[in-house]
């Protein structure tokens, strides 16, 4: 099972992919077109057979582990494993690309080299995702931390829509720059105190950060937090996201809400709580109380737009909101829920995103008011909106709602005030969905505008499998908690908190009891 | 056995013991769920291909549902009372740390007659809808979403926890949302369905923090665990909890002051109204309540603010169905009255328990009747609802008449139809709760008695009697069997089923097992029913509204249009100035702060960064090159920078 380098494949593969589509003549388009789905559709096979190898329970933390010296002078290595977490969010990021290059077919057919760079911008771009979830090197996360704005800066800069696409390009560049200079700052503190950039010496009761004392580690936490933070985002750090989303083309803003922010998140998880447990703790109050604001503020804002690219960006502010107030609850529902959430909301905004895209192709235009009865004409894209709507405000039955809902009886066990306030933002969420919904595909089409084509094949086949999963997590989602859990586990572990006993314990031996029986 | 007497001699609330399910028709019962989805996806994912054929496999399936329902409850019949309960484990739908949320059915007397209700008078709705949707070219989509509807109803009454009963809640809404914005082109059905979903969910809010509760205190969402700890928790927690599910339940029953979507949701086809937004799915906060009943017994502030709810909302659903002029919005005050009829009995505990529910499975079946009947008179009078223009129909549409007659005489009440036999258990349960609360609860019973009578006569007289009020182009005629078949099976039921279930307490004990029972029964003799000083008083109150609504429409002519109001009768028309409050409390301001927030976000928050930015750009002059070159600069100069942070942290070490 080791023999196989499957992450450095999984790495490598798109990175040559780019390369090789970078390099073919300008003219040759189409190739390029089905090098990037061909190649994209290889990572997938891969990494799915890769997460069929993995064994959730009784294997190592980290499996598919690999460690090489890179710069020894400087302790640097070339380290990647993945636990549960990060398989599930580099099986999303996988399953993710493909669609992409299929939605964006015929999107940059009018840019002077008719899109052929943009393609090879989403592979290397994937390489760098796959990558910066799988480094178990502090140093090799932060390299592909930064290099990843490179490829989004062009898809953005470039290749996005708009007179305002370099300018949001730039404000994108200087938040991210922000951050990443933080979390240098304390990557290189991680070194001074624990002398090893490797994630694994480092962690744990016996890890190399176990002695670094208290203050120091909480500024240490701050400086990775904030990087995190913005990268999220979260409030008050969130603005270049929706000037972001509105400038991009939308298989970038899938890419960049769906899979980039999420190595915010993940870094929470992975690197905030485990290398500073005691920080983590000492800073929850704080940071659920700006989860809440985000998922409040963020859905109060969505409801304010009134162009669909923004106000998705702003929904995701609140559902982001969602995670980090999941993460920080220390809670096992909370945490499981917060990285199932990762998936989910990927699954979900990107299947949005992508229908938005697919109204954008037909009428230039991503204004609310520009659309109205659609579904009159494309019902199949109304339909297919709809249920993405749906998935976005966390319908019982399709998979946001299962993470959802575990973080708020994850929250809830930590603290009821939290969870109360962020209830809210299930009918906030109630309003900004079907309320577009509303204005844009429902009600008589005007009259004298042309009709729209409803989906082609091209484009069902784009998001068809969104749908799918989206039902399917949605009715079974226990195959990912099962890689989620363990890892879940042993970061509450390493955090050294546990989940409160509930009020009445005898009621708990009960129900045990109980579900024994049930299952018989 | 001591089982039994355990079962029996409980005072409180009494749960029979739960058995895994054996045999072929309970171990499968999931499949009650299955057909119909299995319908909805089909009729979803086969596009036009179903088109011809669809809406009779979209019939076939809820009937075959209702078969294996009657199949399961004679298989129950077949057990000791004490024993009818059986649980069907079918997956674990997902489980964290000590959270389970199991895809397990509860089969019980309770949930058993609700499947009954769904399934059969769904299926009756189902063959009604080929023939009132034949000329929609979206049909087979108006099937789907009646499956699918039908799946998620019957998710929500047979799961045996609450988070499973959260996927059929929200599931139910769905579909209602759908089918409320059946006809999207038209605009005041798509704000509709957003607007009842929206209502919905504020009382979705609610029962999903009654969850959280209960986790964080029993450590389960298991029916059998949540209700055996009941007790041993705090007053004040279960009435938290208590109130909670209520607020759920006044979202999904329309009781103040979550009713304002109801009227509106009279926009989608009527069979939908009659399906759902008065025989099945606004009862669902009924049964929570009542599936509840151990919650509520140990909190009896929750279960005292129940009741007032019902009563409030049956006397405002009766004052509301009295000024309108649009059939369906009079028939669904009335449905919200109704409904508050139910939730006011399931709010006086294991007394009024069984006649909540035997009201609940009655009314289905007779206002199903009516709303079908309004339906079938809309089909012949070219979707007029107002009926201001209709009169003397009784001879174009005999059938439609003699049906909806049926159900009219079973909702006032008249003695020995359905409605009256259900009606009085709650009127007798009410005044036999005893104190001064028992006595304002059967006051408002009886009150709200001569309001139907007064409400349900003017429709009735409008509709069917005087002189005719038609349009020019109107020509009613009778509506096909498709239509008129069903009706009639349901006016049969509107007539028999009350005396079926209310006659010598069969479906109180029944239901016993599953609910609990009150101390004392009160047998439901005819001789008291008939001379007790409650049951006068709604016959005389029933007949005092009766001529009342005859002096006022049936003697003299009724306007075309609507005339002038007094100020009551506005306040009726305008719903009580609920949409007024709520635009003015919540609307308004919402959208106020929402544009102020946007406003704040684009000046403070993101000005105040930019503002660092520009602050940063004036004080170096390099930089401000960079700003004005090309994208690709700033790239470059990023990447440079970093390199040489790393060139410099190389050195230093």
């Amino acid at each position: 099972m080791t023999d196989i380098p499957w992450l450095t494949l999984a790495i490598a593969l798109p990175a040559l992919g780019g390369l090789a589509v970078a390099l073919l003549p300008r003219e040759r388009v189409l190739a390029a077109k089905w090098t990037a789905l061909g190649v994209s559709g290889a990572v997938l096979v891969l990494v799915a057979v890769m997460a069929a190898r993995f064994a959730p329970t009784g294997g190592e933390r980290l499996q598919f582990a690999e460690v090489y010296p890179w710069i020894p002078r400087f302790g640097v290595n070339y380290a990647v494993g993945v636990d549960g977490i990060a398989l599930v969010l580099i099986l999303m990021s996988a399953v993710l690309v493909p669609l992409v290059v299929l939605a964006a077919w015929h999107e940059n057919d009018d840019a002077d080299d008719r899109g052929k760079g943009y393609f090879a911008l989403i592979l290397v771009l994937e390489a760098m995702m796959i990558g910066v979830f799988a480094a178990t090197d502090v140093f090799l996360f932060y390299v592909f931390f930064e290099a990843m704005l490179i490829p989004v800066y062009f898809m953005i800069g470039r290749y996005g829509r708009g007179p305002q696409r370099r300018a949001a390009a730039v404000k994108f560049l200087l938040y991210s720059l922000l951050g990443g200079l933080l979390m240098l700052v304390a990557v290189i503190g991680v070194y001074v105190y624990g002398g090893t950039f490797l994630w694994s010496e480092l962690v744990g009761p016996g890890g190399a950060l176990a002695g670094v004392d208290t203050t120091a580690a909480r500024w240490l936490f701050l400086g990775f937090f904030v990087a995190f933070a913005i990268k999220a985002p979260m409030w008050p750090v969130h603005t270049w996201l929706p000037t972001a989303a509105g400038a991009s083309r939308p298989g970038t803003a899938v890419l960049l809400v769906g899979v980039l922010d999420k190595v915010g998140t993940y870094g929470m998880l992975r690197y905030c709580l485990e290398m500073f447990p005691e920080a983590s703790r000492w800073f929850v109050w704080p940071v659920v109380v700006l989860s809440l604001v985000s998922i409040v503020y963020g859905a109060v804002l969505a409801i304010a737009q009134s162009d669909m690219m923004r106000l998705i960006a702003y929904t995701s502010v609140s559902h982001f909101g969602f995670i980090t107030l999941g993460i920080f609850a220390m809670t096992s529902q909370g945490q499981s829920g917060a990285a199932l959430y990762m998936v989910n909301h990927g699954f979900a905004t990107g299947a949005l995103f992508l229908v938005v895209g697919f109204l954008i192709a037909r009428r230039e235009s991503s204004a609310i008011g520009d659309y109205r009865g659609v579904q009159k004409s494309a019902p199949v894209l109304a339909g297919v909106f709809l249920v993405a709507g749906l998935a976005g405000l966390a319908l019982p039955g399709l998979s946001p709602f299962v993470s959802e809902f575990l973080v708020f009886i994850g929250t809830y066990a930590f603290h009821p005030v939290p969870a109360i306030i962020a209830s809210v933002g299930v009918v906030l969420a109630a309003l900004y969905i079907l309320w577009m919904y509303q204005r844009t595909m429902t009600g008589p089409a005007p009259e004298g505008s042309a009709r729209l084509r409803d989906l082609s094949r091209r484009e069902t086949w784009a998001v068809a499998p969104l749908i799918a999963l989206l039902i399917i997590f949605g009715v079974y989602p226990q195959p990912l908690l099962d890689a989620i859990n363990p890892a879940v586990e042993a970061t509450m572990r390493q955090v050294d908190v546990t989940d409160p006993a509930p009020a009445l314990g005898d009621a708990d031996t009960t129900a045990s009891g109980q579900e024994e029986g049930d299952h018989e | 056995m001591a089982v039994s007497e355990l079962t029996l001699a409980a005072e409180q609330h009494a749960h029979a013991v739960t058995t895994e399910a054996s045999g072929a028709v309970l171990e499968n019962s999931w499949l009650l769920i299955a057909l119909p989805l299995v319908g909805a996806a089909i009729l979803l994912l086969g596009g036009r291909r179903t088109n011809s054929w669809g809406h009779w496999l979209a019939v076939a399936l809820p009937l075959a549902s209702f078969g294996w329902a009657v199949a399961a409850l004679l298989h129950m019949l077949g057990a000791p009372p004490e024993e009818r309960s059986y649980a069907v484990p079918v997956y674990t739908w997902f489980s964290v740390g000590g959270f389970d949320a199991e895809v397990s059915l509860l089969l019980d007397p309770l949930s058993i007659s609700f499947a009954l209700l769904i399934t059969g008078v769904g299926s009756l709705i189902h063959i009604y809808s080929v023939g009132y949707m034949a000329h929609d070219d979206r049909r087979r989509r108006f099937f789907a979403y009646l499956n699918l509807f039908v799946a998620a109803m019957l998710v929500l009454v047979l799961a045996d926890n609450y988070a499973l009963l959260f996927l059929g809640w929200e599931g139910v809404g769905l579909a209602s949302y759908l089918l409320i914005g059946f006809w999207q082109h038209k605009d005041s059905a798509a704000v509709a369905a957003k607007k009842a979903f929206l209502v919905n969910r504020v009382g979705d809010m609610g029962l999903l923090i009654a969850i959280m509760l209960m986790f964080t205190t029993f450590g389960t969402v298991a029916f059998h665990d949540v209700f055996g700890a009941a007790g041993e928790a705090g007053q004040g927690l279960m009435t938290a909890i208590g109130l909670l599910l209520l607020l759920g339940a006044c979202g999904k029953s329309a009781q103040l002051p979550l009713q304002s979507w109801l009227l509106d949701a009279m926009e989608g086809p009527t069979p939908v109204s009659a399906l759902i937004h008065a025989a099945t799915m606004v009862t669902a906060g009924v049964y929570l309540i009542v599936r509840s009943g151990a919650v509520f017994e140990a909190a009896p502030a929750a279960q005292l603010t129940v009741a007032i709810v019902g009563a409030a909302t049956l006397l405002a659903g009766a004052i509301i169905g009295c000024a309108k002029d649009d059939i369906k919005k009079a028939l669904a005050g009335s449905t919200m009255s109704q409904i508050g009829y139910m939730t006011m009995a399931a709010g006086l505990g294991p007394i009024g328990y069984a006649a909540a529910i035997a009201h609940l499975i009655t009314h289905g079946f007779f206002k199903a009747g009516l709303f079908l009947g309004a339906g079938s008179v809309m089909h012949g009078m070219n979707d007029e609802v107002d009926m201001r223009r209709y009169g003397g129909l009784r001879g174009a549409m005999p059938v439609t008449f003699a049906t909806f007659g049926l159900g009219y005489l079973a909702i006032i009440g008249f003695p020995l139809l359905s409605g009256w036999w259900t009606k009085e258990g709650i009127i007798a349960a009410a005044f036999e709760s005893g104190g001064a609360a028992g006595m304002v609860f059967g006051a408002a019973a009886l009150l709200g008695a001569g309001l139907t009578a007064f409400y349900m006569t003017r429709v009735m007289i409008m509709t069917f009697f005087g002189k005719r009020r038609w349009a020019d182009d109107a020509h009613p005629h009778e509506s096909p069997a498709s239509m008129t078949v069903p009706m009639i099976v349901l006016a049969v039921g509107s007539v028999a089923l009350g005396a079926a279930l209310v006659f010598g307490y069969r479906f109180a004990a029944f239901l016993e097992p599953a609910i609990g029972a009150p101390e004392h029964h009160h047998a439901f003799s005819m001789a008291t029913m008939l001379t007790s000083w409650p049951s006068l008083a709604a016959l005389g109150l029933m007949v005092l509204g009766v001529a009342t609504a005859w002096f006022m429409y049936g003697r003299r002519e009724v306007a075309r249009t609507a005339p002038r109001a007094g100020l009551v009768t506005a306040a009726a028309r305008n719903e009580l100035y609920g949409n007024a409050i709520n635009e003015g409390l919540l609307m308004r301001p919402g959208q106020q702060v929402a544009r102020a927030l946007a406003a704040f976000d684009t000046s403070v928050v993101d000005g105040l960064v930019n503002g660092i930015g520009t602050s940063v750009r004036d004080s170096s002059r390099g930089l401000r090159g960079a700003q004005t070159g090309f994208a690709r600069t700033y790239a470059l100069t990023m990447l440079f920078g970093a390199a040489i942070v790393v060139a410099t942290l190389a050195v230093r070490i």
